[in-house]
This record gives structure tokens, C-alpha cells and sequence, in this order.
């Protein structure tokens, strides 16, 4: 469509024409404006909200006056902070690295369904994904019910004794990470089907010519060839998991113990429950640097290789 | 949010006649005071506890002229809190907000002051319990005024068969309908011998110890019953003594038998526990006994609501208030004072509570003895002792005397529950008090 209107063919009658003209006729002007609603939005909803949390993050309690890194120095001295930025890495790492292995296989089989039945193979392992997860963790919340939790049925009826499943520090992590790798692992199944099927198949057969074995074609082609998407998938999925709040508000509200909180449900109780904003906007925007640099050198990395393809 | 508009009249001078009746007259008297109203109100979960609200507003604006529109919003998801966080922001929103308990000092910049309100109110309805002057008065001024929708007591709420069965307790006889409590041997030690027999017969008492309202309340209460302070009222630091340890060796022994899941009970665990049969005792305002009447009324029928169990320090209950404050960006200050004022009048605080089968309580002294509580059932009785009406207990708040912004940090992030919890699982006494000194510690900053 930009190239359409970009279009000026040559003989033009109108010859002198306006600079307004030429600039609304150049492809990167269209698409800047048929961008802009984008930008205006993200700008009203995103940027704006960002750059006032990062405010609020250097005002005091009363939110009276400025205190630079204060919040972020007081944080640095509590023990609840660094226990919620350990569960917070737990929970984010475990849950990428398992979605990502379940994702993979996943893809796999789905990949060597027929055509025929793969759409609706497709469709059925994207459900837990497209559920919104509020709804989705409300359910899992019933099966993990302190008192009449389902899967501690089916364990006494197997003769097993129930497991306190967010009870006890240990079982309510497995519980979160679990009911993350539920819903997140469709995504990377999806990304990387994708990804699997736009390898050349010739690089297979070349590869079975040479005597490649099953581990060797995954290795040396495969994966080679889905480094990109695995990179992507994986960044977008981390910065996705670290923010997340709904499983662990839902499902355990961040205890036993505080040990579940992870970054937005710690920032939700202490800067709106507990009336500390500031302190809050301080837990809220403590992973930003660390998660920016992060996607700086993934990106960065997918860049190079891009542009060595 | 439940929204609802009524009557588009504007305030005249000519309505000066229903202006001066009885509670609008000090208030709404002049063309300023005229023109629209915005209320939010708590969205009851009682279904049709609505509706008396949404009456009485009609009510007052039909007489006064006045536009109001309002909004019932719910609790549920922190809807309401994040309703008042972002109007505080905002500096914009309703006129009239429902305040949970430790909004109003939270907001106490903000609010208008409500003595004009209040003193009235007092002399008229009588005094309203400590908790309520702690929550809703700072510095000699009052914030809010104390709302019957949504104020309640919560207290234990016991099976009658059960108790009497695994511990020989009548508790209909310690807590007679109609009469004051013959409670004295309901002490905490009487509490915890029933604990374990009602726990070795099956039917545990359910008392939770998670981080949420109900679980925290009922520690605040124990912790009061044994004069067991983590900050005093000028702000110090004192978790460190004997009855904080007297009350957590209580509670470690009372662990042993309570449900082995109860640190990760929400407010809605003890209700389900209740009513499925499985309980004893639990600690709830009626909700619990009002699903149950609806659900499963052979349990209902065995209910009996009554008083908290006398520690060292005295008989203590926890009572949680809903406020209605009035922001300080308010455009029509003097009608809604005028509403707050008709809302808390004797008659209008009478309707709420029926409407909501006896949930709702005032705050104040002679608002204790409506009609519903003493014949609501079944049993006929069960909620005759709710709201206290014979002052056989101190109506008490978790983490009280402590300065606000202290206090509601400690309850928000439920420090006595996880004290409970940490040295029940077996920390080491101290280890438990210097943890909880340095959570403490970071609640004192400004």
C-alpha cells in the first residue's frame, strides 16, 4: 500500500510541487503516520506510566519531597527485597527454560503430524495459552485448594498422602512455575513450529546423505537455523515471565511466608496494599536495567547474525 | 462497578422546606450546595444489601434536589483500594468514597475534616469503640465518618452440635440469646483444650494464618488477648518481650491443631471449611452462616455466633469499619456532608443491617440492639451477640496502638501471622523476633 502511494510516475503533470507534498509522498513519512496511532498509544499508555513510575521511585513515602536512589538504597537492606528478587529470578529462569525444552519437543511432534490433523493439534495446544490467565489460574487455584484440592484426591485415591500445594514454601513455587509453564509453553510451541518449518528440507537430506544422525540433524541443523527465533522467543518470554503478576497474585497472593512474591505482586502489596507508592514504583522498576541490558546484547546478537546471513 | 443515576433536579431555593429537615438543614442551604453528587459505595456481597443504600440515597436527594450518581464498587481484586489510589493521584473522582479500615489516615491529607459531622452524631447515636476513634480520628480531627455497610465484627462463629459433642461446651448457654454472655470460662486456655478435642474428633477449629484480612484480624485479636504489642503507640519498636512470646507459644500449640494447610488460607478459606461441615469454629462475620442458610442449612442451623475467648490482657474482637470520607477536591463538600449525616442516622443504619441479614453494624453505642440480630435464624438467636451488645469484649484492631502508617504496613503485610507461622514450623524464638524487628524497622520510615 506504501509502495503504491509512494509511487510518482515519471511525466508527471504537476512537476512544482509543494515540500509538504513531497514529504507526504516519501514512503517513511506514510509509514510514520500510518504508525502513529501505534506510537501515540504505547507514548500514552506505556511511555507515560513508565516515566511517572520512574518519578514516583524517587519521592518519599509522603511523596513530599525527592530522594534520588533512597527507595532503591532502603530496599537494598531488606531481606523480604532479596528474597523476592531470588524467587523473582526462580520463577522467571525455571519457567523459560521449561517452556522453552516443552515448547521445543511439542513443536517437534506437531511438526511430523500429517498436515492433514496438525491444524487441530495446533488449535488444542494453544488453548491454555489463549485462556486469559486470570481465568485459566483461577481454575488451577481449585485444584490446588488447601482443602479440597482435586489432585489430592486422585493422590488418596492412588493411596498417596495429599501435598500442600501452596502450603508449604517449596510446593507453592513448583505450583507457580507449573501453572506458568502451562499456560507459556503454546507460545513457544508456536514460535518455534513456525520456526521449524521454514527450515529447508534440503538441508536435511543433505545431512541423512552425509549419515547424520537424529541428535546430529537437531544439532548441526535444527537449532542453527532457529537460533534467531529461540533468542527472540526466549527475551520476550523472560522480560514477559519477570513482569508477570496474575498467576502469583491468583494463586498464592505471594505466600506462604512471602515465598512466592515475586516483583509485581511484592510492588502491588507494598506500593497499594501497604500505601508505600513510591516504594512500590522502586520494586516495580528495579529488573529494568538489568532486563534492558539483557535485550540490548540478544538483539544486538541477532543483528550480527542477521546481517551475516 | 455497579452504576446507578438518580433524579436530575437542581438544587433551587426553593427547596429550603426539605432542606431544613431534620439532618440535610445544617448542610445544604444555599445555591452552592445544589447540583451533582457523586458517591462511591462498597458493593456489598450480601445480594439486595444494595439496594437499602441505593433507597435511602434516593431518599435524600428526592427531599434535597440534588443530582447523585452512584457507584457500588467491589472489593474484590482490590477494586475499591485501587479506585481511591488512583483518585488520590488523579485528585479527581467521587465526592463521598467508601474508605476500608486504614484508608483515612492514609488519605488523611485529603480528606475533609468530619467533626461537624461526627460530634452530632455522637451525642446523638452514642459513643463509637476505640477501634473506630484509632482508625477514623487523627490529631483531634475526624477524617471519615464510620459507614454501616460494610463495618463488621469477627468473631467466632461456632458449630453448636460439634462443640458440644468433641469439648462439652453449650456454647448457646455461655452465650445466651436475648441475655448477657455467661462467658467467664471461655478463657484461651478453655480455647485451646477444645481446639485439640475437636481436632482429635474430626472437626478441627479453622482458624487461618495466611496474609489476608481474616487470618490477620484473628492473630491481632489473640495478640491483644495477651497484651502483646510489636510497636507501641509512639512508634517504638518492641516485639521483643514477654507477651509476644507468651502469645506465640499460644498459637504454637494451637497450630498443632488447626488444619495442617492453614498459612495459605484467603478470606474465603475458613467460609468454605465452615460450611462444608468440616469445622468447628471458625472466625467470620455472618457471611459464612448467610452461604450456609443458603447452601447447606442443616450446618446453618447449628451456628451460633458469639464472643472471643478471655486472654491474660482481656476479651478482645476484631472489628473492621468502612468509612465515608469526602475528598478535599469535592465540589459539593457541604451535600455531602449533608448525605453522610442521613445515612448514619439511626433509621437508615437500621435498614442497611436488615438488609443485609445483620452483616452490617454501626459503630456507634446505641446502634447495637436492632431488631434483626436478636430474631435473625436459624437458629432463632444465632446472631444475637454479633455486635456485641452487652460491651462483653474490646472491640480491637491488628497492630493497634502503633502510629498509622506503621500499623497498616504491619497488617498489610501480615507480620503477626507470619511470626505465627515462622516460629510455629519450628524458627527459633529469637530468630522470629529479630526478623520481625527488622521488618518493623522498615516501616518507620517516612
Amino acid at each position: 500500500m506504501a509502495d503504491i502511494a509512494a509511487r510518482n510516475p515519471a511525466g508527471h503533470p504537476t512537476q512544482q510541487r509543494s515540500g509538504l507534498h513531497k514529504l507526504m509522498q516519501r514512503k517513511s513519512t506514510i509509514a510514520f503516520l500510518m504508525a502513529l496511532p501505534l506510537i501515540l498509544l504505547i507514548t500514552i499508555l506505556v511511555a507515560y506510566p513508565a516515566g511517572y513510575a520512574v518519578y514516583l521511585a524517587t519521592l518519599n513515602k509522603g511523596m513530599t519531597r525527592f530522594v534520588g536512589f533512597g527507595n532503591f538504597e532502603f530496599l537494598f537492606g531488606r531481606d523480604t527485597f532479596w528474597l523476592v528478587v531470588y524467587q523473582s529470578c526462580l520463577f522467571a529462569i525455571t519457567a523459560v527454560i521449561f517452556k522453552a525444552i516443552i515448547g521445543f519437543v511439542v513443536a517437534h511432534f506437531v511438526h511430523n503430524i500429517p498436515a492433514k490433523g496438525q491444524r487441530k493439534w495446533r488449535g488444542m495446544l494453544l488453548v491454555p495459552w489463549v485462556i486469559p490467565p486470570a481465568m485459566s489460574t483461577l481454575a488451577w487455584l481449585w485444584l490446588f485448594d488447601p482443602s479440597y484440592s482435586a489432585l489430592n484426591w486422585l493422590l488418596a485415591i492412588m493411596g498417596f498422602e495429599g501435598i500442600p500445594w501452596t502450603g508449604e514454601a517449596g510446593w507453592a513455587r513448583f505450583s507457580v512455575i507449573l501453572v506458568n509453564v502451562w499456560i507459556g509453553s503454546p507460545f513457544f510451541m508456536i514460535m518455534y513450529l513456525a520456526a521449524l518449518k521454514s527450515v529447508p528440507e534440503q538441508l536435511y537430506e543433505a545431512a541423512s546423505i552425509d549419515g547424520a544422525t537424529w541428535w546430529q540433524r537437531i544439532w548441526y541443523v535444527t537449532l542453527p537455523m532457529m537460533r534467531n527465533i529461540i533468542a527472540i522467543t526466549a527475551l520476550f518470554s523472560l522480560i514477559v515471565t519477570f513482569a508477570n503478576f496474575d498467576i502469583v497474585r491468583v494463586l498464592t497472593a505471594g505466600g506462604p511466608l512471602n515465598s512466592t512474591h515475586i516483583f509485581g505482586t511484592w510492588a502491588f502489596r507494598v506500593g497499594i496494599e501497604g500505601g508505600d507508592i513510591p516504594l512500590g514504583a522502586a520494586v516495580s522498576l528495579f529488573m529494568v536495567p538489568i532486563l534492558a541490558v539483557a535485550a540490548t546484547f540478544i538483539l544486538r546478537d541477532i543483528t550480527k547474525r542477521g546481517s551475516e546471513v | 462497578m455497579v452504576s446507578m443515576k438518580v433524579n436530575r433536579r437542581r438544587f433551587v431555593a426553593g427547596t429550603a422546606a426539605a432542606s431544613a429537615a431534620l439532618v440535610a438543614a445544617p448542610f445544604v442551604r444555599s445555591a452552592n450546595a445544589a447540583g451533582k453528587l457523586s458517591v462511591g459505595f462498597w458493593d456489598h456481597w450480601v445480594p439486595g444489601a444494595n439496594k437499602a443504600v441505593e433507597a435511602l440515597v434516593k431518599e435524600w436527594a428526592d427531599k434535597n434536589k440534588v443530582e447523585v450518581s452512584m457507584d457500588f464498587i467491589t472489593s474484590q481484586g482490590n477494586k475499591l483500594l485501587l479506585t481511591t489510589a488512583a483518585e488520590s493521584q488523579a485528585k479527581s473522582g467521587h465526592d463521598v468514597l467508601a474508605f476500608s479500615t486504614w484508608l483515612p489516615s492514609r488519605y488523611a491529607d485529603q480528606l475533609v475534616p468530619m467533626n461537624e459531622v461526627m460530634e452530632p452524631l455522637i451525642k446523638e447515636n452514642g459513643a463509637v469503640n476505640g477501634t473506630v476513634e484509632y482508625l477514623g480520628k487523627v490529631n483531634g480531627k475526624w477524617l471519615a465518618v464510620p459507614a454501616t455497610s460494610g463495618s463488621q465484627i469477627k468473631g467466632p462463629c461456632s458449630r453448636i452440635d460439634l462443640l458440644k459433642k468433641h469439648a462439652g461446651i453449650d456454647i448457646q448457654a455461655m452465650y445466651p440469646a436475648g441475655q448477657a454472655p455467661k462467658a467467664d470460662a471461655w478463657t484461651l486456655d478453655n480455647f485451646l483444650k477444645a481446639a485439640e478435642a475437636c481436632q482429635k474428633g474430626g472437626n478441627p477449629f479453622g482458624i487461618g494464618l495466611g496474609a489476608t484480612s481474616d487470618s490477620v484480624d484473628s492473630a491481632g485479636a489473640l495478640f491483644h488477648a495477651f497484651g502483646a504489642q510489636l510497636v507501641n503507640a509512639k512508634g517504638d519498636i518492641v516485639v521483643k518481650n514477654d507477651q509476644v512470646r507468651q502469645v506465640l507459644d499460644y498459637y504454637k500449640k494451637l497450630m498443632q491443631f488447626l488444619p495442617p494447610d492453614v498459612p495459605s488460607w484467603d478470606d474465603a478459606s475458613n467460609n468454605k471449611f465452615l460450611v462444608s461441615g468440616q469445622g468447628t469454629l471458625i472466625m467470620n462475620p455472618p457471611s459464612a452462616w448467610a452461604v450456609a442458610k443458603r447452601d447447606a442449612p442443616q450446618v446453618a442451623e447449628q451456628l451460633w455466633t458469639h464472643g472471643f475467648p478471655m486472654g491474660p490482657k482481656g476479651r478482645y474482637a476484631p472489628f473492621l469499619p468502612y468509612f465515608w470520607g469526602i475528598w478535599n477536591f469535592s465540589k459539593n463538600q457541604s451535600a455531602a456532608k449533608s448525605l453522610i449525616t442521613f445515612l448514619s442516622q439511626a433509621s437508615a443504619a437500621e435498614k442497611m443491617t436488615n438488609a443485609s441479614q445483620g452483616y452490617d453494624l454501626p459503630a456507634f453505642e446505641k446502634l447495637t440492639t436492632f431488631k434483626v440480630w436478636a430474631e435473625e435464624s436459624p437458629p432463632k438467636g444465632t446472631l444475637y451477640h454479633y455486635p456485641n451488645p452487652h460491651n462483653h469484649q474490646t472491640l480491637s484492631i491488628a497492630a493497634a496502638p502503633a502510629p498509622h502508617k506503621i500499623a497498616e504496613q504491619i497488617y498489610t503485610q501480615a507480620i503477626m501471622t507470619q511470626m505465627v507461622v515462622r516460629y510455629a514450623k519450628g524458627e527459633a524464638m529469637d530468630k522470629t523476633l529479630d526478623w520481625a524487628a527488622k521488618e518493623l524497622e522498615g516501616f518507620t520510615r517516612n
